[in-house]
């Protein structure tokens, strides 16, 4: 490892910008001529629209259009889809609800956006969208997913009888069964996991400027894969062919899976900047997120995991009912399917499982993938239950958990993954060494002593990442591949551009890429630039989510570099005459290995493009590319440690330590890694004790400012104490497994199970507020 | 409509705003001090943060003509030309952002907060001070590491030049 090389605590490049104010996010972006559009929303959970009357709102000053759904429609652009294909069980298609980008006969949840207006300013349009009279007449409706399927609940899509968008299993309930029938002991829980909302600290913007002398569309647009998004508006949305349709996702800022979807605001500003003639720019305000951010998580599952006499688990049978929203996101239907049941054994040898999950339509923001993404779900509900079991047998929870891990790789589960690699009891010990497992007792009766209830919880997760094997996701129904592009330029004064298909809004890319580079040709990181997020510069791309950057899109560019390497080996051998073999590239020299010969990396770029001196038959140049296709996912795991200390008086729980031992494989920049951990971990205890999204029975949300929803602050959360181990990935050429998500799926169970240890009782229901602490130590309900 | 003039990171500046104008949008759409950021409706993130008159204001939560007449600094002018601000300097060192949207905010709120604690400062009182800005990717950990780093730079630097 070189002081900037693979492995090295290198300071960000991209942060000077950062610092100094001189990001450039979507609501930066001016362009001549410019205007702004705001949204008139749904003030309905349900409802039939009546009448639309535009005609006061359209005589209001500066403004230059207000346009609606029926317009849109008339356009020919199409409706929002979801791009995973479900299959009952019955062997029947999912049921998919239209979507319109603007609704035009019916409202489905608060939110739901009815007629955008166009003004000169934000504000004129603001006032614009005041004055549109819309009639609505209101219908009941459904905001809690198992009220949604009782014959009593209001039909939300002609589409989906009973509001049943799927009935899906996974794993064999016959073998599943006979485990539980002839199970020594039995653990059953209901587990609620319950909704958030992202709330990335940049709020969704778009901006769409349509060319009309060259009629080709430019949508700058918050987006953690413009290359899809492009992909979607123009094979689906209708906006316009690929080649007149150019994304840009500049500076983001945060997207946690949020900013993975095609809203309709991307494309209604594209369409509207065609129709009104000027640019338009739109930027959501707080509330506006909260309202139609896709959210996250809301499963309410049963579980029943069987044991026999030797503690030992013979069998995992869960039900789920997953609250999919008002319409169904882009990839929605994957999330409590594949990316959930697939991932129910955990780190544990469970000969059968079976899973049925309901997905339903309730009137509510759409819920798609958030940090974690289904893994999350899957480990909550796990290792509550292995806590639950521990207690109910009387055994440690470390030691069931050991007694239960698997050991021997690969191991195939019996829901569809095939572990590569992994030392779970390697990260259990090293998480509970960090803790001082053993000094809790004490710690416990010291607290008792100062009227204090201390409780520690743990939790083993893994997750399935480096999304991922472009057939195997086909064969389960995605639309799309999950391979990653890269584009190695070397300049012909050896400089290096890197273009990349994945995107960073946090990851630092322009930082761990360059490494990767500098690891190879020793070429400083200041001399390699990182190019992302622009459909004109990088041909296509899949994104950034699911923890792929390093594992897909790393890998791409590795693989990129493989060829330039061996091009460059070619030139360098041709110059001084030697063997190509014997080349190697040491300290930003090519050199004949074993001899003081050699040329500088530049002279041998200079080469390849002065073209004077290349070996016969070689094409002038050194640019290559290279698209990397997985052959398996990647399986991140690790051991997190909670210790709470709850005052009874109050209900307040204070965390006073956290412990996360992961194992990432190998690892390109520990500072950023552990940067990821730290904030997955803070989003894990926000989702754990302060983020509650509630709606109201009438489908109004409770919860849409930061007044309401409890954003984690610095003063909840405590200094983390991570730790890596790192069993290289086999799957890819680079070893590493992926970190971006963990700290989300670890850490709720382990708060949990802390608390519930502090008070004493089986369960209590997130977030575990002050008042619901409180309620649960007086034994009273909430 | 109001014309108003401040004075914005040294320089003096005037135009014309409509009374509901917000400082923040007059700093980001009239000035093209873009660095200032609005992450939130209620006055809660702290990502629009910046100094007025010496003293960290939320410029969401002030009318763009109530800043006639003062004087501003935001996150474009707190360096000293290319010399970053030794706060700037430890979030890059301890990696105290990731997405950068809350960085601006955080910045100047952290600069703010050494000045207000002449006496130092610890893990616990940075947390408590960070109440009103909210960042979601780093946890904070690394934020609250840098500015207990910063204010050890600039509290050494404050003795020296004593010393001196
Ligand atoms: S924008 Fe000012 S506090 Fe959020
Ligand atoms: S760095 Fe992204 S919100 Fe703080």
């Amino acid at each position: 490892m070189g002081i900037e090389g693979v492995g090295a605590r290198v300071a960000r490049k991209e942060d000077k910008r950062f610092i100094t104010g001189a990001g450039r996010y979507v609501d930066d972006m001016v362009v001549p001529g410019m205007k702004h559009a705001a949204f008139v929303r749904s003030p309905h959970a349900h409802a039939q629209i009546r009448n639309i009357d535009v005609t006061k709102a359209q005589a209001m000053p500066g403004v230059i259009g207000v346009l609606t759904g029926k317009e849109l429609k008339a356009d020919g652009i199409g409706n929002l889809i979801c791009g995973w294909m479900i299959h009952s069980k019955d062997g029947s298609p999912m049921k998919m609800g239209a979507w319109s980008p603007l609704a035009f006969d019916r409202v489905r949840y608060v939110g739901d956006a009815v007629v955008v207006v166009v003004a000169e300013t934000k504000g004129q349009a603001r006032d614009a969208a005041e004055a549109v009279d819309i009639s609505y007449e209101e219908l009941k409706a459904v905001v809690d997913a198992p009220k949604a399927l009782e014959r009593s609940a209001p039909q939300i899509h002609t589409e989906a009888d009973g509001n049943l968008i799927f009935d899906w299993e996974l794993g064999d309930s016959t073998a599943t069964n006979a485990a539980i029938k002839a199970a020594a002991h039995i653990t059953r829980m209901k587990i609620v996991n319950n909704r958030l909302v992202p709330n990335a600290m940049e709020p969704r913007a778009a901006l769409g400027h349509y060319d009309k002398a060259e009629d080709h569309y430019t949508c700058w647009t918050t987006s953690q894969n413009p290359h899809l998004a492009r992909l979607v508006m123009s094979a689906f949305y209708n906006v316009a062919p690929e080649n007149k349709l150019r994304v840009i996702a500049p500076d983001v800022g945060g997207g946690f899976g949020s900013k993975i979807y095609i809203y309709p605001e991307e494309i209604i500003c594209l369409w509207a900047s065609k129709k009104t003639g000027v640019p338009v720019k739109w930027v959501a305000d707080r509330t506006e997120s909260f309202l139609t951010d896709a959210h996250g998580r809301d499963h309410v599952s049963t579980v029943e995991m069987a044991f026999d006499k030797d503690n030992r688990i013979t069998g995992l049978k869960v039900d789920t009912i997953a609250n999919l929203g008002a319409y169904m996101s882009l990839f929605s239907s994957c999330v409590p399917t594949y990316l959930y049941a697939t991932l129910l054994s955990g780190q544990y040898d469970i000969p059968a499982i079976h899973a049925n999950v309901r997905a339903v339509y309730t009137n509510t923001a759409p819920v798609d993938a958030y940090r974690g993404a289904g893994r999350p779900e899957a480990t909550y509900l796990l290792e509550r239950t292995m806590e639950t079991a521990a207690r109910e047998l009387g055994v440690s929870p470390a030691e069931l958990r050991r007694k239960n891990f698997i050991t021997a790789f690969p191991h195939q589960t019996p829901v569809i993954m095939n572990y590569d690699a992994g030392d779970y009891a390697a990260s259990l010990d090293a998480a509970m060494t960090a803790a001082d497992y053993a000094g809790f007792a004490q710690r416990k009766a010291d607290a008792a002593n100062r009227g204090k209830l201390r409780g520690i919880g743990m939790s083993c997760y893994i997750e399935a990442c480096g999304l991922a094997p472009s057939a195997a996701v086909g064969s389960l129904g995605a639309g799309v591949g999950l391979w990653e592009s890269a584009e190695v330029r070397v300049n012909a004064a050896g400089t290096i551009e890197v273009l990349t298909g994945s995107h960073s809004h946090g990851q630092g890319h322009e930082t761990t890429f360059a490494q990767l580079v500098n690891q190879r040709f020793g070429v400083s990181i200041d001399s390699v630039s990182i190019v992302h997020g622009d459909t004109d510069k990088v041909q296509m791309g899949m994104g950034t989510y699911g923890s792929r950057s390093g594992a897909v899109g790393m890998s791409a560019v590795a693989k990129a570099l493989d060829k330039v390497e061996a091009k460059a080996k070619k030139i360098a051998a041709h110059l001084l005459e030697a063997d190509e073999g014997d080349i190697v590239i040491e300290n930003g020299a090519l050199k004949v290995a074993g001899t003081d010969r050699q040329v500088p990396w530049f002279q041998m770029a200079l080469a390849a493009y002065t073209a004077h001196n290349l070996p016969s038959g070689m094409e002038p140049g050194l640019k290559e590319t290279s698209f990397y296709d997985p052959s398996n996912f990647t399986f991140p795991a690790g051991c997190y440690v909670c210790e709470v200390e709850i005052d009874p008086d109050t209900g307040v729980t204070e965390i006073v330590q956290f412990v996360a031992a992961d194992d990432f494989g190998n690892i390109i920049n520990p500072m950023i890694v552990e940067g990821q951990v730290h904030g997955g971990i803070a989003q894990g205890i926000g989702q754990a004790l302060l983020e509650g999204t509630r709606y109201d029975a009438s489908g109004q949300l409770l919860t849409a400012s930061y007044m309401d929803y409890t954003m984690p602050r610095a003063d909840d959360l405590p200094s983390f104490k991570v730790s890596t181990s790192n069993t290289p990935c086999p799957g890819n050429p680079l070893g590493i497994k992926g970190c971006g998500e963990a700290g989300a799926i670890g850490s709720p169970p382990a708060v949990i199970n802390a608390i519930t240890d502090a008070i004493g009782i089986t369960d209590i229901a997130m977030p575990a507020s002050p008042s619901t602490v409180w309620a649960a130590i007086r034994g009273t309900k909430h | 409509m109001s014309e108003i003039s401040l004075t914005v990171n040294g320089k003096r500046v005037s135009g014309a705003a409509e009374d509901r104008t917000l400082l923040v949008h007059f700093l980001r759409e009239n000035l093209g001090l873009t660095g200032t950021h609005v992450g939130c409706d209620t006055s809660q993130c702290g990502a629009c943060v910046i100094h007025v008159d010496g003293k960290a204001v939320k410029s969401c939560t002030m009318l763009a003509v109530q800043a006639s007449g003062s004087s501003v600094v935001t996150i474009e002018g707190l360096a000293d030309g290319a010399d970053l601000h030794p706060m700037q300097a430890a979030f890059k060192e301890h990696h105290g952002l990731q997405c950068g949207f809350c960085t601006p905010g955080m910045i100047m709120a952290a600069t703010d907060m050494i000045g207000r604690h002449p006496e130092g400062l610890d893990e616990a009182t940075v947390r408590a001070e960070l109440e009103g800005n909210i960042c979601r990717c780093t946890g904070y950990h690394n934020i609250v590491k840098a500015i207990l780093a910063a204010s050890e730079t600039m509290s050494s630097k404050g003795k020296v030049r004593q010393a001196a």
